[in-house]
């Protein structure tokens, strides 16, 4: 087992970035112009770096599988992006950032990299707002904020419920500009199969034309993955149907450690699941529980009553009701971070107290806020905060205001109006922390190799927080890469162009042939889809919310059996050479059949509980913390980096022992 | 319950295509239209037939890759949703449902319901942005504050998510509303004053470029918009228009 | 502003202008001809003052004419790009759903009212020149009276004429029921004041057009 480098600077925290920034290798103007950059997604992190990257004179070529960059999952992030500012006085600082991150991630991150984030956060507020984002702001004219869970301020930006929305079409009007310019040369439509290495550098990519089938080759000085998590690997998520781990995978298999790949975050608030159709997960915004108070019936008739149709939930009396974050964590109550959160929903529908038909679902309660909000209008207006349906009409605009696509959008599924009734909820896979493994200046094991975003696992340790991923996307993009691949590019001013005619290219195109090859040869009798539901079956029952060795062992095992199977039963309709959905789903299916195999193979290894990653083993046993996860920081304060071998059973671990310099290893207490 | 499905399949940008009748049973109501639709290829291709090719990503209604004109109305008969997010409840058993893809000469077919919108991307490449350089060192995000009405409908327009349900809805296959969302955008705010010129006279040239037809104002495209996307925008651009060529 | 008519928005811009200035003329031509309905003097009047003051024939109405052929001109231009905007249709297309009947087929209430515009022109127009600038009689006289009244009556006897009159005035407001908001929106103007503009372009929309219908009857009931 080796140990990794991180290449972290010396000297005090404060200090680290700027003074890593001044020492660093610059490329001068004339030469950027002399150095290719393949940027692979046009998220938050593919898109800023993709812009920035070309704003400062970088020929950039970047590529996603959608029609269009805009189309990223990131513009499905909703609540927020949080930047310590300060605006709102509470006593906010980017100490208090960095500290609520690492805490919130359970003591699993690698506090230079929190603090960078922390650092640069309030510049990309700045930048977004001067790209002309239209952020929420009261009426003085500036910019409001919200809260989040996990933290004691009010530092979270958000324009309603679409934040990401609006800071992805700010990116996207950033590479609109250099596209416009010729900077950027768009492949839209486009999927990456193959990283390809040349005398131990990442010179290229093998790419597949989505429309045509064509496979192309492009070269580079540099490649740079932001292609997001791989929460898909559960089949139901919250993310896009297109997400993938290919990209990160291929690149794992070219020669980069894949870090922490057990570390999932499962979020509380999502619409449950309505039947075997289902093809995604909807989320709620965790801004939603500000507002709204998360609860079950206290007795078990009630429930009973509920699940037969005969009692609605807004006949349950106030004493009745076990408003459980409330009861369990005093201190924080609905705004305990998402890991939390959703092992408390969790551990009340395990007990039978779920809401619907299935069992699982729990209540978000927006009844208190809108009675509240309702008497403070009244008061406002001067009207008579007695009259209880002006009160409830009041209250509800506000909500509306506030939450107003987020509500339309759960009627629509659900066809409840959760103005007059109770939200339902259950937890569901939102994003992954761990990812491809990157050191400080965010370049992976294979050198030129450089992932940002979700797709890398630096920032979020065990758990994330919520309105961290719109930033660290951006940090990454926007104030991160571009600084830092300057410092490795800077060797190669003299190159020159990087041939697509060399063997290594040539062994590239033809590996990735030959898979497609195979599925479109293969004639089985299941569709792509029945697999990957399959897989995600097993990974949600064995490797979800909580996890044990037995489970596990199982997992990896009937992974391992069910990717056999995929290879040998599953059928790709239509040809190699044209437009095939089938075929696409079916290369990155093949890839989540093998991530989710080393994701299990890195739960078990890791017999603490950490963050989103619960071991039934290791549990707080008694004390004010009974029942709560309990972390191993003696024998955990690790990064596991994993180094392909071939099957993923046979994969290495590395390891990058965590230092807290400037934090203390605590037990989060959120009580 | 049971459906009858007209749907359009041409295999390619050069083949003709057709509408093809196929049956679907045991449809739940609860079922969003894509999953219906996922279900239907399941069938097709565990039968060795090709899967119906059609657009999608996010399936919450935020990304704006589904498209597929519904019933004769761009994402089907539902208000102020993408396909998406429209569910099968809005149909009754027994029903007959025409799907076909959004049609404009600017958004060629490139398979089955599956079109071509990058000339949207081309509109916004001609000026869909603020030329504002990432340097970390822009003026602080509260030097200016933006009077809450003009950053209210600032962020309504630009809510837009390019899904180009206006295009296929009017009758003209006119842009008007997309282009206009981005051009209200910036032209609300001081961030955009600038370049405000330029921005309106580059995207509508493009506009008129990659083929769309004329706003004849019937309002079709407000109504059928995913995200309500209002006619104001189209009157702003007008007056930006104008003003911009009296100006230019 | 070069190239501002060759742009999507310059087209219906003036689109918007001309029909403004139509819709303006309507209104002058409507509140002479219901002078006819209560004093044949006055109308009389009115009409010879139109048919000889110098500004009238020799200003307003060259540009009056242009603005109409332009009109229709520009209308049927558009009509055929905009078609070609798609070119394969729809099999089902719900227009209904979303938009009016009058805003989708404005070419066609537009082709009736070309087609009545013709037949008007040559009930009245035509004759008029005929009288003043070939055969040189300004007078406006007929038999020692004024021939304007009398001239409008006759027009008015058979029934043919008048129904096809009254439709053309229907298709006239089913054309201004869209167009008169339309124009607004393409000038841009779409704030507080929408509202209330809409309620008055309902009004003259179908109270003018209702107007003219009335005149057209009172004269085929009331003729001497």
């Amino acid at each position: 087992m080796a140990t990794l480098d991180s290449k972290t600077p010396k000297g005090p925290i404060a200090d680290k970035w700027t003074n890593h920034k001044n020492k660093i290798n610059l490329v001068n103007p004339a030469n950027k112009r002399l150095i290719d950059v393949i940027v692979v997604g046009t998220g938050l992190a593919g898109g800023s770096a993709a812009a920035t990257l070309a704003e400062l004179g970088y020929n950039v070529k970047a590529f996603c599988f959608q029609d269009s960059p805009r189309r990223a999952h990131s513009i499905a992030a909703q609540g927020g992006i949080n930047a310590a500012k300060n605006y709102q006085g509470d006593g906010d600082s980017t100490y208090r950032l960095f500290y609520d991150t690492v805490k919130g991630g359970d003591y699993r991150s690698r506090e230079a990299n929190v603090y960078r984030l922390a650092e640069v956060s309030a510049n990309i507020i700045d930048q977004c707002v001067a790209q002309g984002v239209p952020f929420a702001r009261d009426y003085g004219g500036l910019l409001d904020n919200r809260s989040f869970g996990g933290v004691l301020v009010s530092r979270t930006f958000y324009a309603k419920g679409q934040t990401g929305q609006q800071l992805l079409l700010g990116a996207y009007s950033a590479m609109n500009r250099q596209i416009g310019r010729g900077k950027i040369k768009m492949y839209n439509r486009h999927e990456m199969l193959d990283v390809v290495v040349v005398d131990g550098k990442a010179r290229g990519i093998i790419a597949r034309n989505l429309v045509t089938g064509e496979i192309e080759r492009h070269s580079a000085h540099a490649v740079v993955l932001g292609t997001g998590g791989y929460g898909n690997v559960f089949f139901l998520s919250t993310n896009a149907m297109g997400s993938n781990v290919t990209a990160a995978w291929k690149a794992h298999k070219k020669g980069a450690y894949f870090a922490n790949p057990c570390y999932t975050q499962i979020h509380p608030t999502c619409i449950p699941v309505s039947g075997d159709h289902q093809s995604k997960l909807t989320l709620m915004s965790e801004s939603l529980r500000n507002d709204g108070r998360i609860w079950v019936p206290k007795k078990m008739e009630d429930v009973k009553a509920i699940r037969e149709g005969n009692l609605k939930p807004t006949q349950i009396a106030e004493e009745d009701r076990d408003y459980y974050l409330e009861r369990r964590y005093p201190a924080f109550g609905n705004l305990v971070p998402r890991d939390v959160a959703s092992r408390a929903a969790k551990e009340r529908c395990d007990a039978g107290f779920g809401v619907n038909a299935t069992g699982e679902a729990v209540y978000l309660d927006f009844a208190s806020a809108i009675q509240r909000y309702g008497k403070e209008q009244a008061t406002i207006k001067g009207l008579n905060v007695n009259d209880a349906a002006l009160v409830k009409k009041l209250g509800q605009e506000v909500v509306k205001n506030k939450y107003g696509n987020l509500f339309q959008m759960y009627e629509k599924i659900v066809d409840e109006d959760p103005y007059e009734t109770p939200m339902m909820i259950y937890p569901a896979v939102h994003y992954t922390m761990g990812g491809v493994w990157v050191d400080y200046n965010l370049m992976t094991t294979v050198p030129g190799l450089y992932a940002i975003g979700e797709a890398n696992f630096s920032d979020h340790g065990a758990n994330r927080l919520g309105a961290s991923a719109l930033m660290q996307g951006l940090a990454d993009g926007y104030f991160v890469l571009p600084y830092t691949i300057g410092d490795y590019l800077a060797d190669d001013i003299r190159t020159g162009p990087i041939s697509t005619e060399t063997p290594e290219f040539d062994e590239a195109e033809k590996n990735v042939r030959a898979t497609i090859d195979k599925f479109v040869n293969n004639n089985g009798t299941k569709s792509v889809d029945y697999f990957h539901k399959r897989l995600g079956k097993i990974m949600w029952n064995k490797v979800g919310m909580s996890r044990n060795e037995q489970g596990l062992k199982e997992a990896i095992e009937e992974i391992s059996a069910l990717r056999a199977e995929f290879y040998s039963d599953v059928r790709v309709p239509g040809g190699a050479n044209e437009y095939n959905e089938e075929l696409a789903k079916a290369g990155r299916v093949a890839d989540f059949l093998e991530l989710g195999e080393l994701f299990a193979k890195d739960a078990l290894n890791r017999t603490e509980s950490c963050g989103g990653h619960f071991r039934e083993e290791s549990v707080e046993l008694d004390g004010p913390q009974k029942g709560e996860a309990l972390r191993n920081d003696k024998e955990f304060a690790y990064v596991s980096a994993w180094e392909y071998k071939g099957e993923p059973k046979d994969a290495v671990l590395h390891k990058e022992e965590l230092e807290f310099n400037d934090i203390e290893l605590k037990q989060r207490s959120y009580k | 319950m049971n459906l009858t499905l007209k749907i359009w399949r041409q295999k390619n940008a050069s083949d003709k295509g057709k509408m093809v009748d196929y049956k679907i049973n045991d449809v739940s109501p609860d079922m969003s239209f894509l999953e219906m639709l996922d279900v239907l290829n399941t069938q097709l291709i565990e039968s060795g037939d090709e899967p119906v090719a059609f657009d999608h990503d996010c399936r919450e209604g935020i990304c704006g890759m589904c498209s597929l004109y519904i019933n004769g109305e761009a994402h089907g008969p539902d208000r102020g949703v993408t396909t998406c997010q429209l569910h099968m409840r809005k149909f009754k058993d027994g029903d007959t449902i025409y799907i076909e893809p959004f049609r404009a000469k600017a958004f060629p077919v490139i398979k089955d319901l599956v079109v071509d919108r990058s000339s949207f991307d081309r509109i916004q490449h001609a000026g869909g942005f603020i030329s504002v350089n990432t340097s970390g060192n822009t003026q602080d995000a509260n030097a200016i504050p933006i009077n809450k009405e003009n950053a209210d409908k600032a962020f309504d327009a630009a809510t837009c998510i390019g899904c180009g349900a206006c295009v296929a809805t009017c009758k003209n296959s006119s842009a008007m509303l997309y282009v206009s969302a981005k051009v209200s955008q910036f032209a609300l705010l001081p961030q955009g004053q600038v370049e405000a010129t330029d921005r309106v006279l580059n995207m509508v040239k493009q506009m008129d470029e990659e083929g769309f037809g004329n706003c004849t104002n019937t309002g079709a495209c407000e109504v059928e918009c995913p995200k309500g996307i209002s006619l104001e925008n189209i009157a702003r651009m007008n007056t930006e228009f104008l003003k911009a060529s009296l100006k230019g | 502003m070069s190239g501002l008519l060759k742009s999507s928005i310059g087209r219906k811009f003036a689109m918007a202008l001309s029909a403004l200035f139509l819709m303006i003329f309507l209104l002058q031509h409507f509140a002479i001809n219901i002078l006819s309905v209560f004093s044949a003097d006055a109308f009389n009047k009115a009409s010879h003052f139109m048919g000889t003051f110098w500004a009238v024939q020799y200003l307003l109405q060259p540009v009056l004419i242009f603005g109409v052929i332009f009109h229709f001109a520009m209308g049927f231009v558009l009509e055929i790009k905009n078609k070609s905007a798609r070119n394969v249709k729809y099999a089902k297309n719900n227009g209904g759903a979303n938009s009016t009947w009058m805003s989708r087929n404005m070419i066609y209430s537009g082709l009736f009212i070309l087609i009545f515009l013709i037949i008007h022109f040559i009930d009245f127009w035509i004759p008029e020149m005929n009288t003043k600038y070939i055969q040189g009689d300004f007078s406006g006289m007929h038999n020692g009276e004024f021939r304007y009244f009398h001239e409008l009556q006759e027009k008015f006897v058979p029934m043919w004429r008048v129904a096809l009159y009254c439709l053309g005035f229907v298709f006239l407001a089913l054309h201004l029921l869209h167009g008169f908001n339309s124009a607004f929106q393409s000038v841009g103007a779409n704030n507080k004041y929408t509202k209330g503009l809409k309620t008055f372009s309902k009004i003259y929309a179908i109270g003018l057009p209702l107007g003219f219908i009335i005149i057209a009857l009172f004269h085929h009931f009331n003729h001497h």
